[in-house]
């Protein structure tokens, strides 16, 4: 099994296709969508999970891309400012995943990018603009 | 057993000084015993990093050729305004004010991305600043518009005068509405989404000299990563609350004022803070020294968490509305778990002040004092206590219509 999350980006002509139903039917995919931000005649953008074999993950991947859909993993559109965290932790409770977590000894907040649904609740809360994140 | 703090002065020059943070001093006192640690420890380092509103720094920027009298007129740094009512090149810039353009909440809510609070920051950093006054020409000061960049090592002064800073103390901030609220204890969550507090608890200044047995008028402190002073009590300090047994106010309390010389400050210790529907500020470090002067003032020292306790408050209705009453009492420790019980529901804290950073403050300012880089000071004047019958006023407001002219 492989989980990937991804941000797809596609243009306007495709926006009347059916790629998540695909997704499921043709590649046996389970797909969770994270974030979905689509404006007819304009430009999409989905965030989602695919959960499913290596291979149909693969063959799924390749279609999207086949299709002209601009493919991104999700973790390189976040980016959390190490440096400008001063660790007060008011952003632990607002996350919703728990990809920003307070180690209890150190009192430190840190951030685990695999946790992250990029869903910006934190960008809102965080005073420092520590979460930046790029789509 | 009693000391002076010119005793333990010459034990810092000669490096000898016992120095220990609020936390560990609690660890120590476990160890060897109350009497003993007593005896041993000269100076208890406390910290604390959090958005303090009350804050500004007053600059003067030099006489410029021909000269201009800024006061009376305005002055913008970094398009943000700064107060110019004082003499000709002298002006103050306040931590929450905001550029003339920002939209502000129109469009709600506002980010509030930056403001006096940030201008402080780059003023820190070193970074120019862009400076436009505008005013009335005088036959003394005939100039009427000035844009120039200034940078802080060019001002003749630059200095942090911080009204009200370092609550002793402070609400535990939720929302019992059916939406989401932005105030300055952050984001809140409809129906007790989430709980923000605002102490360094244990490592906070006030909570370890509770009655201001030796923080007073005049104690040098640590402020913005450089050598401040407390210079009065801060605005609003309101000494006699409730306390419990152990002296521990048990709502915000007492406050200070404190100034000291921005030039020596750092950007790690002064940050400009945005908060989502609320505005600017400036979050401000704070490390406080405490001589072990006796006892007593030892046993301030050893407050842990479990015994500072703290309100719960609605900020949907109760705080904005002014209404009496709080919805339970929780200790420190409790937030500092990650959660605490309201109303019979868990509700996921988060904290506002650094409790990472305070600890760090506590440990920078015990190395500048073991090091002798850093003395203790003898206070002038005493701060109002707990029985000054000092306390803090709701304004008595008196409809215009009946006011004289």
């Amino acid at each position: 099994m492989k989980e990937k999350r991804v941000v797809l980006t596609f243009p306007p002509n495709l926006i009347e296709q059916p790629i998540v139903y695909n997704l499921v039917k043709k590649y046996d995919l389970m797909v969770n969508i994270l974030r979905a931000h689509i404006t007819p005649k304009e430009q999409g953008r989905l965030v989602v999970e695919l959960n499913g074999k290596k291979s149909d993950v693969d063959a799924g991947m390749a279609y999207l891309g086949g299709l002209g859909i601009e493919i991104q993993s999700l973790a390189q559109d976040i980016k959390w400012h190490e440096k400008k965290c001063i660790h007060c932790t008011f952003c632990v409770p607002t996350c919703p995943t728990g990809a920003l977590q307070v180690d209890k000894e150190s009192m430190q907040v840190t951030f685990v990018k695999d946790k992250c649904i990029a869903c910006e609740l934190c960008v809102k809360v965080c005073p420092y603009n520590v979460v930046e994140i790029q789509f | 057993m009693t000391k002076t703090i010119h005793e333990i002065n010459e034990r810092i020059k000669k490096g000898k000084a016992v120095v220990v943070t609020a936390e560990e001093v609690i660890e120590l006192a476990d160890k060897k015993g109350f009497k003993k640690a007593a005896q041993e420890v000269d100076v208890v380092t406390t910290g604390t990093f959090g958005p303090m509103c009350s804050s500004g720094a007053y600059l003067n920027f030099g006489h410029s050729k021909p000269r201009i009298k800024v006061g009376g007129g305005t002055a913008f740094l970094n398009n943000v305004p700064a107060y110019s009512g004082f003499a000709a090149v002298d002006i103050y810039i306040g931590a929450t004010a905001l550029p003339d353009q920002d939209p502000r909440n129109s469009v709600f809510p506002g980010a509030f991305r930056y403001g006096g609070g940030h201008v402080i920051e780059d003023l820190v950093s070193g970074k120019d600043v862009k400076l436009v006054g505008s005013t009335y020409g005088t036959d003394c000061y005939p100039r009427t518009e000035l844009e120039t960049w200034i940078n802080i090592k060019d001002l003749n002064e630059a200095v942090l005068f911080n009204p009200r800073n370092c609550y002793q103390n402070y609400n535990v901030a939720v929302n019992l509405s059916d939406r989401v609220i932005y105030t300055y204890m952050g984001m809140l969550q409809p129906r007790l989404g989430n709980a923000n507090y605002c102490s360094a608890g244990q490592l906070s200044p006030l909570l370890n000299d509770p009655y201001y047995k030796t923080i007073g008028i005049g104690t040098r402190i640590f402020l913005g990563g450089g050598i401040g002073y407390v210079v009065w009590n801060g605005t609003q300090h309101n000494p006699g609350v409730q306390r419990t047994s152990g002296g521990v106010p048990r709502s915000p309390a007492g406050t200070l004022a404190v100034m000291g010389d921005l030039k020596q400050m750092s950007p790690a210790w002064l940050k400009g803070a945005s908060f989502t529907g609320y505005g600017v500020t400036l979050t401000v470090a704070i490390g406080i020294p405490i001589p072990i002067l006796n006892e007593e003032i030892f046993k301030y020292t050893l407050v842990k968490d479990e015994e500072i306790v703290s309100q719960v408050v609605d900020y949907s209705q109760s705080y904005p509305q002014v209404q009496p009453g709080s919805l339970g009492e929780v200790n420190y420790k409790e937030l500092k778990s990650g959660s605490i019980t309201v109303n019979g529901k868990r509700v996921p804290t988060g904290s506002i002040s650094s409790y990472a950073k305070a600890r760090e403050i506590a440990q920078v300012l015990k190395q500048w004092i073991e090091k002798g880089t850093f003395l203790l000071s003898e206070p002038v004047a005493g701060l109002p206590s707990a029985d000054s019958g000092v306390s803090f006023k709701l304004l008595n407001e008196r409809p215009l219509s009946r006011a004289h002219h």
